[in-house]
Parts: C-alpha cells; sequence; structure tokens
C-alpha cells in the first residue's frame, strides 16, 4: 500500500518511455560511438594501434602507401587511440555503428605523406 | 526425512549472473548449501603480461561492467602509488564524482533487482527508472553509459565544465527526491517486510569472523568502509559509514538504501569542492615494485595486488573482489531457511559472479 501513491502519480503522469524508433533522444555531445578517419591527414605512424587496448587496429605502410584497418566488431569505443593520435586525424561520431549481421573489416588506404627534404641536397 | 540436492542456478530467474548452489533439503528447509564457480572465468589477470600497463585500464574495467569506473580507480591509484606520483586535486575530485556516481546507479540496480527476486515489479522497474537518469549523467559527462573509461595513470581524461557541474546537482536534487518517495516502500512496506525481515541473519561476530565485506558486514553491524582510508578525494569530504545492526536482509537493503542517499551527498559535496586545475600529471618511467592498494566498491572492499617489474608489462595483477569474500557468509546463512527465501537471500549479498571470477 505504501506504493500507491507512485503508482497513481505514474498512472497520471506522463510517460516514462520513448516512441522508439518514432521518437529517438538526440546523442549527448561528447558520447563516444563510431571511430572514424581522416585517411587524407593519416601518416600512419601506428600509433593507434599500439595503444589499443582491445587491439582492433593494424597500420600497414611502405614506403609510398600505408593500410589503415579496423576490425569493428572488436572496438570497445574507449577513445584512447583518438587521444594517442599525433596529427588528430582520427575522431568518434557521437552515434554508434548500426548493427551489422556478418563481421568485416574496415580498409582505409592512403599516400604516405612526403618527407621534407633533407638538410644538404643537392640543389639548396 | 530423507535429503533432497536441489541444483539452483547457474542459471535461475533470479541470478543475474551464473553462480551455482548445490542446496541438500530436508522438506523444504535448507540444510546445507554448497558453491560451484567456474562458469565465466575470462583469465583477465594473466592479460597483464601480455598488453602494457596502460592498457590494463581498460581491460581491468571490464572485470565488472557496473562498478567499472572504481575497479579502473583502484588500479590507477596503485600504479601512481607504484610510480611516486600524485594524482591532481582537481582529477582525485572528478575520481570521486564519477565513483560516487557508479555506486549510485549499481545500488538502484541492486535495490531493483531485490525488489524483483520477490516479485514486487513495479518497484523494480520505478527504481530502473530513477537510474536511467544516472546512466544520462555518465554517458554526457563521460562519453559511456556503463564502462566510462575516464582513468588514466596520473590522472583523469574527461572534465567536467560549469554547465555539466549545474546540470549534474540539478538531476541529482530530483533523483533524491524520486529516491525518498519510494523510502517508506523499501524500508517499511509489510509486504517487503514479511521477505525480508528476519531472514538470513549474520550476526556481527559471524560477519566478522567469516571476513564478510561491504554492505553485508555494516548491515551486521561493523561499522568498516574503505573509504575511510582517504583514497582519491574522499580525505576532503565528511562521511559516515552507514551501518544497521539486525543482519538480516532488511538491514543489508536498508544500508543500501542509505548509502544511495550517502552518495548523492558525496557527489554534491566533491562538485562543491572542484577548482581549476590540471587533470593529469604525466607518468614518467615504468612501473616497479609490489603495492597493494584498497577501494570501496558498491558491494565493498576491492583489493589490487600489482607487481611491476620495470618494464612496460606488469609481472602479476592479483584482484580480490567483494564477492568473492561474501561467498562464504552466504554460505553460512543459508542452513535453517526455507527453500522459498533462498532466492532473496543469495541476492542479498549482491552477487557479482564475472567480478569474482575475472
Amino acid at each position: 500500500m505504501k506504493m500507491l501513491p507512485t503508482v497513481i502519480a505514474n498512472l497520471f503522469g506522463k510517460a516514462a518511455t520513448r516512441n522508439y524508433p518514432f521518437t529517438v533522444r538526440d546523442n549527448f555531445e561528447h558520447a563516444r560511438g563510431e571511430l572514424i578517419n581522416d585517411i587524407k591527414r593519416c601518416i600512419f605512424c601506428g600509433t593507434c594501434a599500439r595503444k589499443c587496448p582491445s587491439q582492433c587496429l593494424t597500420v600497414e605502410r611502405d614506403k609510398t602507401e600505408g593500410v589503415w584497418t579496423l576490425e569493428f566488431f572488436a572496438c570497445v569505443g574507449c577513445g584512447v587511440c583518438v587521444d594517442a593520435c599525433p596529427v588528430s586525424c582520427l575522431s568518434q561520431k557521437t552515434s554508434h555503428r548500426p548493427v551489422a549481421v556478418e563481421r568485416a573489416v574496415i580498409t582505409l588506404r592512403g599516400k604516405m605523406p612526403e618527407r621534407p627534404a633533407k638538410k644538404g641536397t643537392p640543389g639548396e | 526425512m530423507a535429503r533432497t540436492v536441489i541444483p539452483f542456478g547457474p542459471q535461475h530467474p533470479v541470478l543475474p549472473e551464473p553462480i551455482h548452489l548445490s542446496l541438500v533439503l530436508e522438506d523444504e528447509r535448507v540444510v546445507e548449501a554448497l558453491p560451484t564457480l567456474g562458469y565465466v572465468h575470462r583469465g583477465l589477470e594473466m592479460l597483464a603480461v601480455k598488453r602494457d600497463y596502460n592498457q590494463m585500464i581498460q581491460i581491468v574495467e571490464r572485470v565488472c561492467g557496473i562498478c567499472s569506473m572504481i575497479h579502473s580507480l583502484c588500479y590507477c591509484q596503485g600504479i601512481e602509488e607504484m610510480m611516486g606520483i600524485q594524482a591532481p586535486r582537481r582529477a582525485r575530485m572528478l575520481r570521486v564524482v564519477w565513483s560516487e556516481l557508479h555506486r549510485l546507479h549499481s545500488h538502484l540496480l541492486w535495490l531493483g533487482l531485490f525488489a524483483d527476486s520477490f516479485g514486487f515489479e513495479s518497484l523494480f522497474m520505478q527504481l530502473w527508472k530513477i537510474r536511467e537518469r544516472i546512466m544520462d549523467l555518465n554517458e554526457a559527462t563521460t562519453g559511456n553509459r556503463v564502462i566510462v573509461s575516464v582513468n588514466v595513470v596520473g590522472g583523469v581524461r574527461a572534465d567536467l565544465d560549469e554547465s555539466q557541474v549545474r546540470w549534474i546537482k540539478d538531476t541529482l536534487v530530483e533523483v533524491e527526491a524520486s529516491i525518498r518517495s519510494l523510502q517508506s516502500t523499501i524500508m517499511n512496506d509489510s509486504t517487503v517486510c514479511k521477505r525480508t525481515k528476519g531472514i538470513g541473519v549474520l550476526t556481527r561476530q559471524a560477519a566478522y569472523d567469516l571476513g564478510a565485506a561491504g554492505p553485508m558486514l555494516r548491515g551486521s553491524g561493523v561499522a568498516q568502509d574503505m573509504r575511510q582510508l582517504k583514497y582519491a578525494g574522499f580525505d576532503e569530504l565528511n562521511f559516515e559509514p552507514v551501518v544497521e545492526t539486525a543482519g538480516d536482509c532488511w538491514a543489508r537493503s536498508t544500508v543500501r538504501f542509505r548509502e544511495s542517499l550517502q552518495s548523492i551527498d558525496l557527489v554534491r559535496q566533491a562538485l562543491d569542492k572542484l577548482e581549476p586545475g590540471d587533470l593529469a600529471v604525466k607518468a614518467k618511467g615504468k612501473p616497479e615494485g609490489e603495492v597493494i592498494t584498497r577501494v570501496e566498491q558498491p558491494r565493498g572492499e576491492c583489493l589490487y595486488y600489482l607487481k611491476g617489474n620495470g618494464t612496460n608489462n606488469l609481472e602479476r595483477v592479483r584482484i580480490r573482489t567483494p564477492t568473492f569474500a561474501n561467498i562464504p557468509p552466504l554460505a553460512a546463512i543459508l542452513p535453517g531457511l526455507d527453500f522459498a527465501d533462498v532466492p532473496v537471500v543469495v541476492l542479498s549479498i549482491d552477487p557479482c559472479i564475472s567480478c569474482t571470477e575475472r
């Protein structure tokens, strides 16, 4: 019987739930969701892959091209890579990736940054 | 009377996590209870030799989802002690804010599950509705709802601005009012009292002898709370351990109910004491040596033993969680109870089995 006032308040009060999926709550400004990489700015240093606690990132490179892969099923969304990225090309959206039924990896390819010319090279 | 052995768990409607109890019954009365563990062992402690000490922060958070922040807090303060650094004051206060928000949502979750264990569904939904406000606070301020991932060695990663501090304070006023509106139901309602008062009594001496921890210990009248060790920012905050003397299920739920109000008070105190400052100090070098560090989790005392050998990887991480300490007292209070009271008593220790098995 002690619960009665709460029950009556709920009966005549506003609904506690939302009419999902027709009404969706906005994401919070700082929510950590989908990890994205602006591959044009990426220098393929591999810091994100070394820092990642769930080891979902790999970075491979040769002299001309670099490959950045993300196994998004393994990503825990901690944001450590985003904090560690020296050129800030990694960022997180506030929304999560849509549900997928097949395991996949995201592979992004980019050109290696041009190195500054060494000092004392001919022509200077 | 012939004895019957009834298996209780690992899959049981009342259990959020798998624990198995072999209950030896005479008629409807429990004579003996034999717990069996080992259904969710993940070998997280051994990962310490594979991952570096910074990556371990995200791993120890996953020991237990509900008190993830407090696990990483304990780990980080252990590494900080080993490296001889101290987190800045603002970081320590922010750690208090988030760890108390975790305690608050953990207690609300437990109170709901406990209500559900004796069939009070509407109370369960009411409490989880309140808890959702706290989850929103966590998500908005840190980025994630449950595993907030804010601790780093040397401080914290996230900050609170003025508007967030105001928002947390305003939300907590409403949350406190809604929790208080349920106080008489949880503590005095006749149906609740009938299922909880005088059930599963653990005396003060038995609680102490069997090494009970947290609300289980305080519900039996021992005023022991690891926050009295003044870790993080608790050295500047006023609080007294919440103690009840009855030692039954009612006392344990009352301790948790009063502690959730106390957590609100501690969050307010910590927010008032926030001053501008650094969020983290830089950790230099590699951890070396041995350290034991303790914190108070929602379920009780949590102990971390860390051993570093001057490399990036720790040599040993040993975690002793409160539920592990509370299983012997549980096995001691079950004999003599009616079979119908077993789910309520098992839930009254707030079992977190994935913590226990790591």
